[in-house]
C-alpha cells in the first residue's frame, strides 16, 4: 500500500452557534419535536431562513421509523447535503468532522448539526431491549441491566487491573456536579458530597446511583460553515484543529480497558500541532466515570493505568488544575439520548467563545472534546475526538 | 457453597398465585442455533468453516475472514470468569422481581467472550464451565457453572430457573401399568420429588408391579384413564393445582402398517390412547400448569412426552403406531407454544424399541424401561427440551440430519 496521504487541515471551516433546548426528565413530545426546536433555535438566532440551511446532520435514537430523509419533509427543508448519524455518544464529533469536510469541499455552505431524543415514560426500556442485534441476542436476556450492567463489568475489570477506587470515580462526579450547579437546565442541581456518592444505592456493583446518567429529553445543535459565512452572520466561532474517529478497535481485548482513541492519538495531536499541556479544558464522554478515566489515558493526558493517580493529583472544576466537563456533563445535566453526543461539543464552543451558561474556564484558548458510543455487545465500539481552538 | 433448598411449606390458599413473566425471548434467526443446542444440552457455538474462528455473539459474517459458512459446532466449554456484577436494578419485569441477579464476562478457552448468567458458586477470577440453557422464555442463554460440581449445586436459584428439577416438585405419571411408568415412579422418588401421583385406569384389573409401586415412598395411586375425558378432567380438578410435572406414559404399541392392516379398530384405539389421550391431558392440565409457572420453589415446570423415535421417521413394520406417535409429536410442538407463556417446558423424550412385551420380536439394541426413566429425570434436571434415549434413537437422529431420504428407504427394507 502507498504511504498514508497527509491529512488535509480544516482551515477556513468553523463551528458556531451552540444551542441547547432545555432538558426535561420526561417528555410527551416526539423526537421530531425536540430536533425541530433545535433547528428553529439555530435559524432564529442566526437570522437564517430555512432555505439557507443547505446541509443537515441528524443524530437520534428515537425518530424511528423516520430517517434524516423523512425529517427533511417533516421540517420543510431541502438540503443538498444530508447525514444521519445514529452513533450515540460518538455522533457529535463524527457529525462535526463530516460536516466540516462537506463545507470545505463546497458540497454545502451551512450545515446544521442537530442531535437529541425524547424520553417517554417507557422509552428507555424499549431503547435498551432493541438497541442492537447483539444486545438483543446476547446482553438484554442476561438480567436486563442495560448499559449499567455492561459498564459494571468494565468498571470492575478496570478497578481490578489498575487499582481505581470508588473514591476516585467520586472525585470526577463531584467536580462535574459543582460545574453543573450554575447550569439552569441540569437535571441534577443539588451539590454532591463524597458521602452522598459513597452511600448511594447500588445499581450493578460497583456501579452506584451517581455513576449513572439520568435519561431525559432534550436536544443540542450547532452550525458548521466557512469562516467568512460565520463572520457575515456575526456569529462568534471556533476553529477545528484536528479530529479522529475509530470503530471496533482492539477487538481481541477480552474486556474493554482502552478505547479506539489509543490507536489514533498521535494523529490527533500532530495534526493540531498542540500538546496535552496546551489544553485549557477537556470534555469527555461521561456516561460512566470509568470511561472518563480511560479517556484521560487514551487521549494522552496520562499513561495507561495511571488515571487513578491523575485523578488524585488534579482538580476538575472550572477553576481547577484540569477543568473537565465544564457544564457538568451528562452525569449532572442528563443524557438526552443522542443529544449526549453533542453536549460536550456544544459546551466547548460556548467556553471558547466565552459565552457559557455556567461558570467560565478563565482565558480558555484550546480544548479537546471526546466522544464514545455504542455498547453493541460488551464494550463501546466508537471513539472520536476533536481539538478546537478559540478563533482569535 | 449453594444453600440446600428447603422443602416448601403448604401453600397458603388465600395467597395470590404470581403470574409468570418471561425474560426477553426475541432472538435473531441465527442466534436460535444456540436454542437448538440448549434444547439437547449441547454446548455449541458457530465455528467458521474457512478459518476455524469460534464466534460469539452469533453472526452472519465471520469477523476474521468474512466467510458466510458459520455452522454451530460443539466446542469446549471451559473459560475464566474475568468480571462479575450483581444487577440490582433491571428494566425488565421478569428480572425486576428476581434481583439481585449475577452476570459476568467469561473468556472462553476457545476464543470468544460470553456475557453469562452466573451460578452462585462461579467466582470472579476462577475457571468456569459454560452451559447453554433454555430460560423461562424458551430461548437459549449461557450460564457459567463452577468448574467442578459443588454440593447442592442444582439448588442454585438462578440455575433452577432454567431447569425443571423434580426435587420438591409433584409429578403425575399418567399410566402406572406400563413398565416405563413404574420405572419412572422409582426414578422420581430417588430424585426427591415430593409426591408422585401414578394414574391407574380400571383399578379393579390387576397388573404386575402394583405392589412394588405401592412400596415406593411418596407414591400416591390415583384413578386416571387417558381415554376417558371425564376421568382426566376429574383428576385435574382433584390434583391439578398441586402437579408440577406431567409425564404421559400412556402407550399403545401394535405392529402393522397403514395399507396392510385390516380395518380401523386398532388404529382408532392407537389414536384414542396416544393422540386423543394427549389432547385430553393437555386440555385438562395445560392451563393449570401454565398459570403456575412462577409459583415458588415447586412451580409448574414441565410436560413430558415419551415418543417413539419413529415419530420422526415412519417405521413401516410399526407403521400405524409410528403415525400416532408423529401426531403426538406435532401436538407437542403446539403445546410448547401454548405453555411457553407460563415458562413451562414441553420435553420430548425419543426412544427406540423398548425391552418390553410389545417389542418382543424386535432384535436388540433395545431400551430398558429404567434407562428411559433415568433419561427423563436427567433431562428435567438439565432443563432439556429434546432427549434421545438408546442407540436406535441416536442412530435415527444422526441419519435424519444427514439424509432423511436415505433413512426413509433403508428403514423400510
Amino acid at each position: 500500500m502507498a504511504p498514508d496521504a497527509k491529512r488535509k487541515s480544516y482551515d477556513g471551516v468553523v463551528a458556531c452557534l451552540p444551542v441547547t433546548i432545555p432538558y426535561r426528565r420526561y417528555s410527551t413530545n416526539s423526537a421530531q419535536w425536540w430536533l425541530g426546536r433545535a433547528l428553529q433555535e439555530l435559524t432564529k438566532r442566526a437570522k437564517l431562513r430555512p432555505v439557507d440551511i443547505d446541509g443537515l446532520s441528524v443524530s437520534s435514537f428515537t425518530v424511528a421509523p423516520d430517517t434524516a430523509v423523512g425529517l427533511t419533509q417533516h421540517f420543510g427543508v431541502s438540503p443538498r447535503w444530508l447525514d444521519h448519524i445514529p452513533f450515540g455518544g460518538a455522533s457529535g464529533i463524527v457529525a462535526l468532522r463530516r460536516a466540516a469536510r462537506a463545507v470545505q469541499a463546497g458540497d454545502a455552505d451551512i450545515v446544521a448539526c442537530i442531535a437529541g431524543d425524547t424520553n417517554h415514560v417507557d422509552s428507555f426500556r424499549k431503547t435498551l431491549s432493541t438497541f442492537s442485534r447483539f444486545a438483543q441476542d446476547a446482553v438484554y436476556p442476561y438480567g436486563s441491566g442495560g448499559a449499567n450492567a455492561s459498564f459494571a463489568l468494565i468498571t470492575k475489570s478496570y478497578m481490578n487491573t489498575y487499582g481505581a477506587k470508588r473514591e476516585d470515580f467520586a472525585k470526577i462526579c463531584i467536580a462535574q456536579r459543582d460545574n453543573a450547579l450554575s447550569i439552569p437546565y441540569a437535571m441534577m442541581k443539588k451539590k454532591l458530597t463524597l458521602d452522598d456518592y459513597m452511600s448511594a444505592r447500588p445499581i450493578a456493583d460497583p456501579i452506584h446511583l451517581f455513576d449513572c446518567v439520568m435519561p431525559c429529553a432534550g436536544a443540542e445543535g450547532l452550525l458548521v460553515c466557512r469562516e467568512a459565512t460565520a463572520k457575515s452572520l456575526r456569529l462568534p466561532y471556533v476553529r477545528i484543529l484536528s479530529t479522529i474517529e475509530r470503530h471496533n478497535a482492539f477487538a481481541s481485548d477480552p474486556i474493554q480497558l482502552r478505547g479506539g482513541w489509543a490507536v489514533d492519538i498521535s494523529d490527533l495531536w500532530s495534526m493540531a500541532d498542540v500538546k496535552p499541556g496546551d489544553v485549557d479544558f477537556l470534555q469527555t464522554y461521561d456516561d460512566y466515570p470509568v470511561i472518563v478515566m480511560m479517556q484521560f489515558e487514551d487521549l494522552g493526558f496520562c499513561a495507561k493505568g495511571e488515571a487513578p493517580d491523575f485523578v488524585r493529583s488534579h482538580t476538575f472544576t472550572n477553576d481547577g488544575s484540569f477543568p473537565h466537563n465544564t457544564s457538568g456533563g451528562q452525569l449532572s445535566v442528563g443524557q438526552a439520548g443522542a443529544g449526549g453526543g453533542l453536549l460536550g461539543l456544544v459546551e466547548a464552543v460556548r467556553q471558547l467563545v466565552a459565552q457559557p451558561f455556567g461558570s467560565r474556564v478563565p482565558d480558555a484558548k484550546t480544548c479537546v472534546v471526546s466522544g464514545f458510543g455504542m455498547i453493541n455487545y460488551d464494550r463501546g465500539l466508537s471513539s472520536c475526538a476533536a481539538i478546537l481552538a478559540r478563533a482569535a | 457453597m449453594t444453600e440446600p433448598l428447603i422443602r416448601p411449606k403448604r401453600k397458603n390458599p388465600l395467597q395470590r398465585t404470581r403470574r409468570p413473566l418471561s425474560p426477553q425471548a426475541v432472538r435473531s434467526r441465527t442466534a436460535h442455533g444456540l436454542t437448538a443446542a440448549a434444547a439437547e444440552g449441547r454446548f455449541a457455538l458457530q465455528v467458521c468453516e474457512d478459518c476455524k474462528t469460534v464466534i460469539y455473539p452469533p453472526r452472519d459474517c465471520c469477523p476474521s475472514c468474512f466467510s458466510a459458512r458459520l455452522p454451530f459446532r460443539d466446542v469446549a466449554r471451559g473459560g475464566v470468569l474475568i468480571a462479575e456484577t450483581t444487577v440490582q436494578t433491571s428494566t425488565d419485569p421478569y428480572f425486576r422481581e428476581r434481583t439481585p441477579w449475577r452476570v459476568g464476562t467469561v473468556k472462553l478457552d476457545v476464543g470468544p467472550v460470553i456475557v453469562a448468567h452466573l451460578h452462585g458458586d462461579a467466582q470472579e477470577g476462577r475457571r468456569v464451565r459454560l452451559d447453554l440453557k433454555l430460560d423461562k422464555s424458551g430461548s437459549a442463554v449461557a450460564m457459567a457453572l463452577p468448574e467442578k460440581d459443588t454440593p447442592n449445586m442444582a439448588d442454585d436459584p438462578h440455575l433452577r430457573e432454567m431447569t425443571c428439577d423434580p426435587k420438591f416438585r409433584r409429578v403425575l405419571i399418567t399410566d402406572g401399568r406400563t413398565a416405563v411408568g413404574q420405572a419412572l415412579a422409582k426414578a422420581f422418588a430417588n430424585a426427591g420429588a415430593s409426591i408422585i401421583f401414578v394414574g391407574i385406569a380400571d383399578s379393579w384389573k390387576p397388573f404386575s408391579g402394583l405392589e412394588a409401586l405401592r412400596r415406593i415412598e411418596r407414591v400416591e395411586i390415583v384413578p386416571l384413564d387417558v381415554t376417558d375425558t371425564e376421568s382426566v378432567t376429574e383428576q385435574a380438578e382433584q390434583n391439578g393445582a398441586r402437579i408440577d410435572i406431567v409425564v404421559n406414559t400412556a402407550e399403545h404399541v401394535r405392529s402393522g402398517g397403514v395399507v396392510d392392516r385390516h380395518g380401523l379398530t386398532v388404529t382408532r384405539e392407537e389414536m384414542d390412547v396416544r393422540y386423543l389421550g394427549l389432547a385430553r391431558l393437555a386440555q385438562a392440565f395445560g392451563p393449570i400448569l401454565r398459570a403456575r409457572g412462577a409459583d415458588g420453589v415447586n412451580s409448574a415446570a414441565a410436560f413430558v412426552n415419551l415418543l417413539s423415535v419413529h415419530a420422526l421417521m415412519n417405521w413401516p413394520i410399526y407403521g400405524s403406531y409410528s403415525a400416532a406417535e408423529a401426531a403426538c409429536l406435532s401436538a407437542a410442538q403446539c403445546m410448547r407454544a401454548e405453555l411457553r407463556p407460563g415458562g413451562v417446558k414441553v420435553m420430548n423424550v425419543f426412544f427406540g424399541p423398548l425391552e418390553t412385551e410389545w417389542f418382543q420380536t424386535v432384535p436388540p439394541p433395545k431400551v430398558a424401561p429404567a434407562a428411559l426413566a433415568g433419561a427423563v429425570v436427567r433431562g428435567l434436571q438439565q432443563g432439556l427440551e429434546d432427549v434421545f434415549v438408546g442407540d436406535v434413537a441416536e442412530d435415527i437422529r444422526q441419519r435424519l440430519a444427514v439424509n432423511p431420504k436415505a433413512l426413509e428407504r433403508e428403514i423400510a427394507s
